[in-house]
């Protein structure tokens, strides 16, 4: 099959998958107990106070109705405006997602980089002292619950220390400006992608090296650099990228603890506060949006894993 | 961490304010409100920026003061705008832009002297202010939470007898006025507003800059009517978990973190990097009895439920004694309170007793509850333990948080409940009459009915607190609502933070108000 061919296929199913998603969330949201004329109403449940508001937001027309419009908003790019505030939704995920993309681009910046280099370290003597005290390390990471370390991290370096800042409120929406609130973050961000990208390559590494296209690469004498780099790294690589396929996504989603303990408005908090609110357009905005990052995400991988091994990425 | 928790803790503001479960062991119910450190001692002094952290609504809230419905709201609603009267520290009402109101001899029309204020803007609060304002709140179209409480106002027939001067007209004769004017969102918006971007009010501190669920940065108002601020700057951040603002606190990133728990506030009382303020009286926590149904339409099972509470016990687990005993009345230390009325003590012989006669030995009685406002879970576990020693089988049954309010209103048979501070008319009208639409306890009583349309229908100060006294007595002997206990609200400060008034239940106005509150 061609590249393009398969790309516009996935692109297809994509669309497709974006779309049934966001059926699913909208009958769910539905499914859930009241609405946002209930939750507005608080403890001042009045009855046709509820009534009025539910009016208001056109609740009191049927489902299918309100999906169907919001859908045809949709198509003309137009997600809506929030229940709660009366803002665009849009705006609202603009908002949000600069935090969580700039986070996500930050870990990624950083574990890439020292995720291979420690599996490739690890893979040079496998068995030896190094990779076992690599793999002994990364996977006693990995046990770590995110919102474990994530406390740990405030008490000791947030509080105790005061090294970092154990919040980043009061930063504003650019984080950069202060970029030590993003230490302790990165490091509870890094502590699981580095093991089962390091793992995987080192697994990958291993294997490829014993390969018998490697061994007729030593035997033709081409170097050891050249060897690890380019002939065993790619092959290596290619279970590697739909991993980091995987944790680019859950980042780009917003990682919920990690926005609640360090007090970063991202795209995780305000899908809770939305889900909490029964704030339906910006429930099924940030759904799209979400739904959206995975298709290209894994697309995206799939076809770098193609390239890397096409053998492998065709069979899919 | 959990969502659960993070939602918690930032509650709607019904009526009155969530509570948020209180205190100390040991310093316990006896101890005296007000601060386990130094905060609020001192000299005032100028200047500085005071960042306060708040829980918030996320990227959806607003700045509209007649929306305000969450604590950074009201906090924030207070900064920028005034209404005409307010809660004092005993939620006695207390004039604000008003300089008074003067009734006509059948209390049908009422005259409300403006004081001299300016908007941020420089422009004037009129008489027209004031009617536009209402006029919006009031709106049919419009579902704003102060409507119910002004919709007593007839605006067509009220009118501006000049910019400093509004007559109001009522629907029918009302005595307490002022806690219209005091009502939770009826603030004064400058005519013609519909946009809050970046909104004008007459309050303490002028708009600078905001960004929705993170942060809101406010100036002094030079010219505020009622004293400049202390406070060169005020800035609002939101921070969900009450452990991270804390932190914040803890790190030099605030100097003030709002809605504080009892254990945080236990673990820091020896720690001189954190003062905790702790108002009294804030929160009212009980239960629900529905007298529309079995089984509580059974008064002696009512009094069984009543006496078999240990009350002491409730305040000591559930509020880690921060707070203190109810005595099944609301509005401990407020104006009007029946504390004449002898404390009910537990007395389980009388309860087995009570149970026997109304047939309920081993009755299985759901007690509604969700993790909606801080101790509630427990308290229906520590209630359910006490009432199997006396043989009934009282079951907490978890609802869904975000819908709790509307669920158990209808639904049921008991449940758990709390409230925020709010004059004891105002509890009265919205809960306990046969027309009150957020009636929980199906309290329906036409002598009832009658002692209030009495009450308020009357100039007699003297006499209206007679009536209020007797609906008290009726409620205490006879009603729905069983009240364990009053939490304590807690805020906690850097020791450099001054002026935080320990006085101020939930919801009056000097809790979460900062131009009285200064940096040393």
């Amino acid at each position: 099959m061609s590249l393009t061919r398969y790309t516009v296929r996935r692109l297809l199913l994509g669309v497709g998958q974006v779309a049934g998603i966001t059926t699913i969330v909208f009958v769910l949201t539905e499914a859930l107990p009241g609405d946002a004329a209930v939750v507005i109403a608080g403890d001042q449940p009045d009855p046709e106070r509820i009534a009025l508001i539910r009016e208001q937001l056109d609740l009191d027309q049927p489902p299918w109705q309100r999906y169907l419009d919001w859908l045809a908003g949709l198509l003309h790019g137009d997600f809506g405006v929030s229940l709660i505030s009366q803002r665009p939704v849009l705006d609202m995920i603009v908002g949000s997602a600069a935090a969580t993309v700039l986070l996500a681009a930050a870990t990624l910046l950083v574990l890439v980089p020292l995720a291979i280099g420690l599996g490739m370290l690890a893979a040079r003597r496998e068995g030896g002292r190094l990779d076992r005290a690599i793999s002994a390390v990364a996977v006693g990471l990995y046990a770590v619950p995110e919102f474990a370390l994530a406390i740990l991290l405030v008490a000791v370096f947030g509080v105790q220390l005061g090294w970092f800042p154990p919040t980043a409120v009061g930063t504003g929406p650019n984080l950069l400006a202060q970029p030590a609130v993003l230490v302790l973050p990165l490091l509870v961000l890094l502590a699981r992608p580095i093991c089962s990208l390091s793992r995987l390559t080192r697994a990958g590494m291993v294997d490829a090296l014993r390969s018998e296209y490697v061994a007729h690469a030593r035997r033709l004498g081409l170097g050891a650099g050249r060897r690890w780099l380019a002939h065993a790294l790619p092959t290596a690589a290619a279970p590697v990228v739909q991993q980091l396929a995987r944790t680019t996504d859950w980042l780009l989603g917003g990682v919920i603890v990690v926005e609640a303990v360090f007090v970063i408005p991202g795209l995780g908090t305000a899908l809770v506060d939305a889900v909490a609110a029964r704030d339906v357009p910006t429930v099924q905005g940030l759904c799209v949006i979400v739904a959206v990052t995975t298709v290209v995400v894994n697309l995206a991988a799939d076809l770098v894993a193609f390239r890397l091994a096409p053998r492998t990425a065709g069979a899919r | 961490m959990s969502t659960a928790a993070r939602l918690r803790r930032r509650t709607l503001l019904g009526g009155g304010a969530a509570v948020t479960a209180a205190l100390l062991a040991g310093c316990g119910a006896d101890a005296p409100a007000g601060s386990d450190n130094v905060a609020g001692s001192g000299t005032p002094k100028r200047g500085g920026r005071l960042r306060v952290a708040f829980a918030g609504g996320g990227a959806t809230e607003s700045l509209d003061p007649h929306l305000a419905n969450l604590f950074n709201e009201a906090s924030r609603a207070k900064a920028i705008f005034d209404k005409l009267a307010d809660y004092g520290p005993d939620v006695s009402i207390q004039p604000r832009l008003a300089l008074g109101w003067e009734p006509n001899a059948d209390l049908t029309r009422w005259r409300v002297p403006l004081r001299e204020a300016t908007f941020h803007d420089g422009r004037p609060v009129r008489a027209a202010d004031v009617l536009a304002s209402y006029a919006r709140i009031t709106d049919p179209d419009r579902a704003f939470r102060a409507k119910a409480s002004l919709s007593l106002i007839d605006l067509r027939a009220s009118r501006a007898v000049d910019d400093r001067t509004v007559e109001f007209a009522l629907t029918r004769p009302f005595a307490e006025f002022g806690n219209v004017l005091a009502a939770f969102g009826a603030y004064i918006v400058p005519k013609g507003t519909e946009s809050f971007d970046r909104p004008i009010g007459s309050g303490p501190f002028t708009f600078s800059s905001f960004t929705p669920g993170t942060s809101l940065l406010l100036a002094r108002y030079p010219d505020y009517w009622d004293g400049a601020a202390h406070l060169d700057e005020l800035e609002y951040v939101i921070a969900n978990e009450e452990s991270a603002r804390v932190n914040a606190l803890l790190a030099g990133q605030v100097e003030y973190a709002h809605d504080i728990s009892p254990t945080t506030a236990r673990s820091y009382a020896a720690d001189d990097r954190i003062a905790i303020t702790r108002m009294a009286n804030s929160g009212l926590q009980g239960f629900t009895m529905k007298l529309d149904r079995p089984p509580f339409d059974n008064r002696d099972l009512r009094e069984a439920m009543f006496l078999l509470t240990d009350r002491q016990q409730l305040v000591e687990t559930v509020l880690s004694g921060s707070g203190q005993v109810g005595n099944d009345l609301f509005g401990k230390g407020y104006q009007y309170y029946a504390d004449d009325i002898p404390q009910r003590e537990p007395d389980l012989d009388r309860a087995r007793a009570l149970i026997d006669r109304a047939g309920a030995s081993g009755l299985r009685i759901p007690l509604d509850t969700a993790p909606v406002a801080a101790g509630f879970v427990e308290a229906a576990s520590v209630f359910a333990d006490q009432a199997r020693a006396v043989g009934l089988n009282v079951e907490p049954v978890q609802r869904n948080k975000d819908t709790y309010w509307r669920e158990v209103l209808d639904n049921g048979v008991m449940a758990c409940f709390r409230s925020g501070a709010m004059p004891i008319e105002t509890h009265i009208s919205q809960r306990l009459l046969s027309t009150s639409t957020t009636n929980a306890t199906k309290w329906m009583r036409p002598k009832f009915d009658d002692l209030y349309a009495t009450a308020v229908s009357s100039a007699d100060e003297a006499g209206r607190r007679q009536a209020y006294g007797d609906m008290q007595r009726m409620l205490h002997a006879d009603g729905g609502l069983l009240v364990w206990g009053f939490a304590d609200f807690l805020v906690a400060t850097t020791p450099q933070v001054g002026g935080v008034s320990a006085d101020a239940p939930a919801n009056t106005l000097d809790w979460a108000r900062f131009d009285k509150v200064w940096l040393a």
